[in-house]
């Protein structure tokens, strides 16, 4: 039993503990799920030591045991630089949403609790799995509980928008299970390490064309998750029905197991396919950043319009994954946190806005600043840091993207670029609707300032923004160490290409200021 | 060689389970005229007990696997499995139907004799080692199956079932029989491996063999409502009582699939590629048929009825994989299916009350909040038939595309779980009215479940989890006793 079994199991636990806790006594439900969720996020934080120690391309924490004997199924789990990290954030947001959801869930209070921590187990679990089947158990299994929590605690059209949400991640997933099959019936295994393994030494080999047809059958299921453009359209719905936490929870990291699959499965298996669709995905990537911006400029709906900036931020981690660099991946891995801390919350401000005025909608709003200055300013800061202005967290992560992306075509970069300057546009103008203006008598009566557990809930993301813009190192080197190893099969050409050119070349596993310590000598 | 006609002590040894049942159905007709009124539930009692005895002879009998009454049985794991499956079957809807009667106010001795005999119908069907006997074991199931269709036999909608059910049956065994003289003219035999051994030969007559499995094809594809021939089965699920349907969407159609199973993997194994295409393209219209049409349904009992018609889709994909992990698969499949489908059926006799009256989706609302514990029984049934992972359905799916795959029949594969993302529409659709809609008049003057239902649901909820969270043992099972088919 090490450390990161206890992590995937205490949220299951709590389920259950909270699905036989009385129902007619809702305060203990609340303190229940915030101590389980609290007490598993402290533990988790267990977790960095042995990463952060552990050998390059090895595994933490790495248990493998037999769940099933034929076909062979193992409960195989490990903890890597970039499956770290992402980890923590699920265990960091569950309490949070929990806090969030104190109050503003006042129906079936016990059953939106367990579902939370249901979910929790999902995300925790589906970041760990270093088999394929335990993966696809874990991918489907965080579906169910925010297909209710949607569905039960949502708004109006929450129905919808639940089934729409299911339905888009099932046909996908439909398809990536036939892939995971045919490998398997290939490899006869499902670990990961060893078809990995056995797809670079040639023990599996695979034709070209099986390859791509591999690699698309991941790659749709990923891409409907992230969600790449032309995928998108189940998110918008998802988010603004969703309530606050479940919006929280899909945003920040429900998006991430598509862009985790990508660079954990996608691109290290299938290099040769990944290559040669990575023009056309690139294309989908930046038509997804310019095309989220431009619709969330017009978007009359504070949600809907967070909810299409996400679609044009993870297009940013889509494209510095298909650059193949090592900077792209490290700012792809960057950015999925920063997004998942900046994003997460906006989601939290727009539902502390909700709260008061019962409105989504931004015409209702205006003026806000004067009548509660603090929420103001945090929403600032959180605003800004979404934009990717330098100290806060964004701006490292599509920095590092798009100095990857350059590296290859700079076209690309400067389209891409374009993303950035549109979500300074419809970002500062929400901002400038909402909080500035003239208030109307009757908002301000309806708008107090922060109470505490909004502060307790909003503060500690502020400071991890601030945090991740200014000191990177203390996140970036085991996400750049996971990298260099995936990037390992897929960058070979660009080593040959480089070495061509420049003599003094430097070994794989290189940092980010290495490789452009590289870049500079290979010009 | 003379041939000793005697039968020996392990020939009846190896059939006890279905002679212990037919003594008692007998029994349970004979006694009915001596016992008051108010003493025929003890009927159910001895009901339980004979099918318990049978449950445990199935098993002692598989210590001793071999032929039986002059190779006209064979008990093997294959059978054994099957056998343990339809009885444990046949006490989970008894369990189900005993409250169900008191409800209707229809107890009576018939119900118990007529659920025995069906059932020893069944294990006959598994058991058989040739066509006659599994002509004559469909039979037996068949006809008392028709006749619990029509149990209640003052309702309108039971009559109709059961009148449907039983011409179109017959006229389906008719094509089986035929199907049966031919492969006899072709071959001079009825026996499954003297039959397999006549095809193999050179020389021997491929066309006529083909017409006769086609035929055959024909009869099983009925029982197991498989498309073309489905037609009949959303009329009588929906007419026939509930726990009749209960009881017919899972023993009869394990059994059938099983005959079928040891008939085309065995005796027809010689011409494969000619009925694999027939297989193939049948799986895949089932599939669709059955999910798309469930799309469109508002009486749940219709809707689980398409539902079942996909599934026997699903179940043939792995009869059109030909190799042993498609007979695993099936075999899984067919266990996993009949938890989850009993367990989704127990909740609907439960709900419906009196006289069926609650029997459309829209009834269910609000069922999640009034009676958490059904309503989230019934949530891992339906999560189960969609396929979602740690649960029993999960795993049988994975298991058949997997079979699939090995045979390289990828495009099946792939429209095939299409499929299933397809048929999770109309399974959320019942999650749905359940949780996220408000409670309407049908859920408000909800009772309490019984004890007979609920024993139904737990035992269903719990294998469907054990199946998708600990497959190992069931899985091992039938992959061993796969292997014994050919």
């Amino acid at each position: 039993m090490t450390l990161l079994d206890v992590i995937i199991y205490l949220p299951l636990l709590a389920f259950l503990i909270i699905l036989a806790l009385p129902k007619d006594n809702p305060k203990v439900i609340r303190v229940f799920s915030l101590i389980a969720s609290l007490v598993i996020f402290l533990l988790s934080l267990g977790l960095i030591a042995p990463v952060w120690t552990s050998a390059a391309g090895k595994f933490a924490l790495e248990r493998n045991d037999t769940w099933i004997q034929t076909p062979a199924i193992n409960y195989h789990v490990g903890l890597d630089g970039i499956s770290l990290w992402l980890v923590i954030l699920s265990t960091l947001l569950t309490p949070l949403c929990v806090l969030v959801s104190w109050k503003s869930i006042d129906k079936h209070i016990k059953q939106f609790f367990a579902f939370l921590l249901l979910l929790e187990f999902g995300l925790v679990g589906v970041f760990c799995a270093l088999d394929f089947f335990l993966f696809f158990v874990f991918w489907e299994v965080s579906l169910v509980p925010m297909y209710f929590l949607i569905g039960i605690w949502g708004h109006e059209r929450r129905i919808y928008s639940a089934i729409k949400f299911f339905l888009y991640t099932m046909a996908g997933s439909a398809l990536m299970l036939v892939a995971m099959i045919y490998l398997y019936n290939q490899a006869g295994t499902f670990d990961y390490n060893r078809i990995l393994a056995g797809l670079q030494s040639g023990a599996i080999s695979l034709s070209s064309t099986e390859q791509l047809w591999l690699f698309l059958g991941f790659f749709i299921a990923f891409a409907i998750k992230v969600p790449l453009f032309p995928l998108h359209t189940w998110l918008p719905d998802a988010h603004v029905e969703a309530p606050t936490a479940g919006s929280v929870m899909l945003a920040s990291v429900m998006l991430k197991m598509g862009t985790y699959g990508l660079l954990r499965f996608c691109v290290p298996l299938f290099p040769n396919a990944a290559r040669e669709c990575a023009g056309w995905i690139t294309v989908l990537a930046i038509i997804g950043i310019v095309y989220g911006a431009l619709v969330a400029m017009v978007q009359p709906n504070m949600k809907k319009l967070v909810a299409y900036s996400s679609v044009s931020h993870l297009g940013f981690v889509v494209l510095g994954i298909f650059s193949f660099t090592q900077q792209g991946f490290d700012g792809a891995v960057y950015q999925m946190l920063a997004h998942g801390v900046s994003t997460g919350a906006l989601f939290l401000l727009v539902g502390f806005l909700y709260e008061r005025r019962h409105s989504l909608d931004i015409a209702v709003y205006g003026g806000v600043a004067t009548a509660a200055p603090w929420l103001s300013t945090v929403f600032m800061i959180t605003m800004l840091a979404s934009i990717g202005l330098p100290m806060l967290c964004n701006f490292i992560g599509e920095y590092l993207v798009l100095q990857g992306t350059s590296l290859v075509n700079f076209r690309w970069t400067v389209f891409a670029a374009l993303g950035v300057i549109l979500s300074a546009c419809y970002m500062l103008w929400l901002y400038q609707r909402v909080f500035f203006g003239k208030a109307s008598e009757d908002l301000t009566h309806h708008m107090p300032d922060l109470h505490f557990r909004e502060y307790a809930v909003i503060v500690p993301l502020i400071l991890l923004m601030v945090w991740m813009g200014t000191y990177t190192q203390s996140f970036i080197p085991p996400i750049s160490a996971s990298n260099a190893v995936l990037l390992g099969p897929i960058d070979a050409r660009r080593e040959i290409h480089v070495r061509v050119t420049s003599p003094q070349n430097q070994p794989p596993n290189r940092s980010v200021l290495a490789a452009q310590g590289e870049l500079a000598n290979a010009r | 060689m003379p041939v000793n006609f005697m039968p020996t002590g392990t020939d009846y040894f190896r059939l006890l389970p279905e002679i212990i049942m037919t003594i008692a159905g007998t029994l349970i007709m004979l006694i009915e005229g001596w016992l008051g009124d108010n003493k025929k539930r003890n009927l159910s009692a001895l009901t339980f007990v004979a099918f318990a005895a049978a449950l445990v002879a199935a098993v002692a009998a598989n210590a001793s696997p071999g032929l039986s009454f002059s190779n006209m049985f064979i008990v093997d794991g294959f059978a054994t499995f099957f056998r343990v499956l339809v009885i444990a079957v046949g006490i989970l809807s008894l369990f189900s139907a005993v409250q169900y009667l008191k409800r209707e106010h229809a107890e009576s001795a018939e119900y118990y004799a007529l659920l025995l005999f069906s059932v020893t119908g069944q294990c006959i069907m598994a058991t058989a080692n040739e066509l006659i006997m599994i002509f004559i074991g469909l039979e037996i199931s068949s006809i008392a199956t028709y006749i619990l269709a029509g149990y209640l036999r003052d309702d309108k909608r039971n009559n109709e079932a059961a009148l449907k059910y039983f011409l179109l049956g017959s006229f389906a065994t008719a094509f089986l029989l035929y199907g049966i003289a031919w492969i006899y003219g072709t071959t001079g035999s009825t026996n499954l491996a003297t039959i397999r051994v006549a095809l193999l030969a050179p020389g021997s007559d491929r066309i006529l063999a083909g017409t006769a499995a086609a035929l055959m094809f024909v009869g099983f594809a009925f029982k197991v409502s498989a498309a073309p021939f489905q037609i009949w089965a959303p009329d009588v699920y929906q007419g026939a009582p509930a726990p009749v349907t209960l009881f017919m969407s899972a023993g009869p159609k394990a059994a059938a699939f099983a005959v079928f199973l040891r008939v085309f993997m065995t005796a027809f194994a010689p011409i494969t590629n000619r009925w694999e295409p027939f297989v193939w393209s049948s799986a895949l219209l089932t599939m669709i048929i059955g999910n798309f049409a469930a799309l469109m349904q508002t009486n749940i009992k219709r809707l689980l009825a398409y539902s079942s018609i996909a599934h026997a889709g699903y179940v043939m994909v792995a009869i059109a994989a030909h190799n042993q992990i498609g007979v695993a698969a099936a075999m899984f499949y067919l266990a996993a299916y009949a938890l989850m489908n009993i367990g989704a059926f127990a909740v609907i006799t439960h709900f419906s009350r009196q006289g069926e009256k609650y029997v459309n989706i829209e009834d269910l609302a609000g069922l999640g909040w009034k009676q958490p514990v059904t309503a989230g029984l019934f949530a891992i049934f339906l999560l189960s038939l969609i396929g979602v992972p740690l649960t029993g359905g999960f795993f049988g799916k994975f298991y058949i595309f997997k079979a699939a795959l090995d045979a390289n029949l990828v495009w099946l594969a792939i429209l095939g779980l299409l499929n299933s993302a397809v048929a999770a529409y109309y399974y959320l659709r019942i999650l749905v009215v359940m949780y996220m809609n408000e409670p309407g008049e049908a859920t408000m003057s909800i009772q309490p479940v019984g004890a007979g239902i609920g024993a139904t649901l737990w035992v269903a909820a719990v294998g469907t989890l054990l199946l998708g969270i600990f497959p190992g043992v069931l899985l091992n099972f039938a992959s061993s006793s796969s292997a014994l088919v050919k």
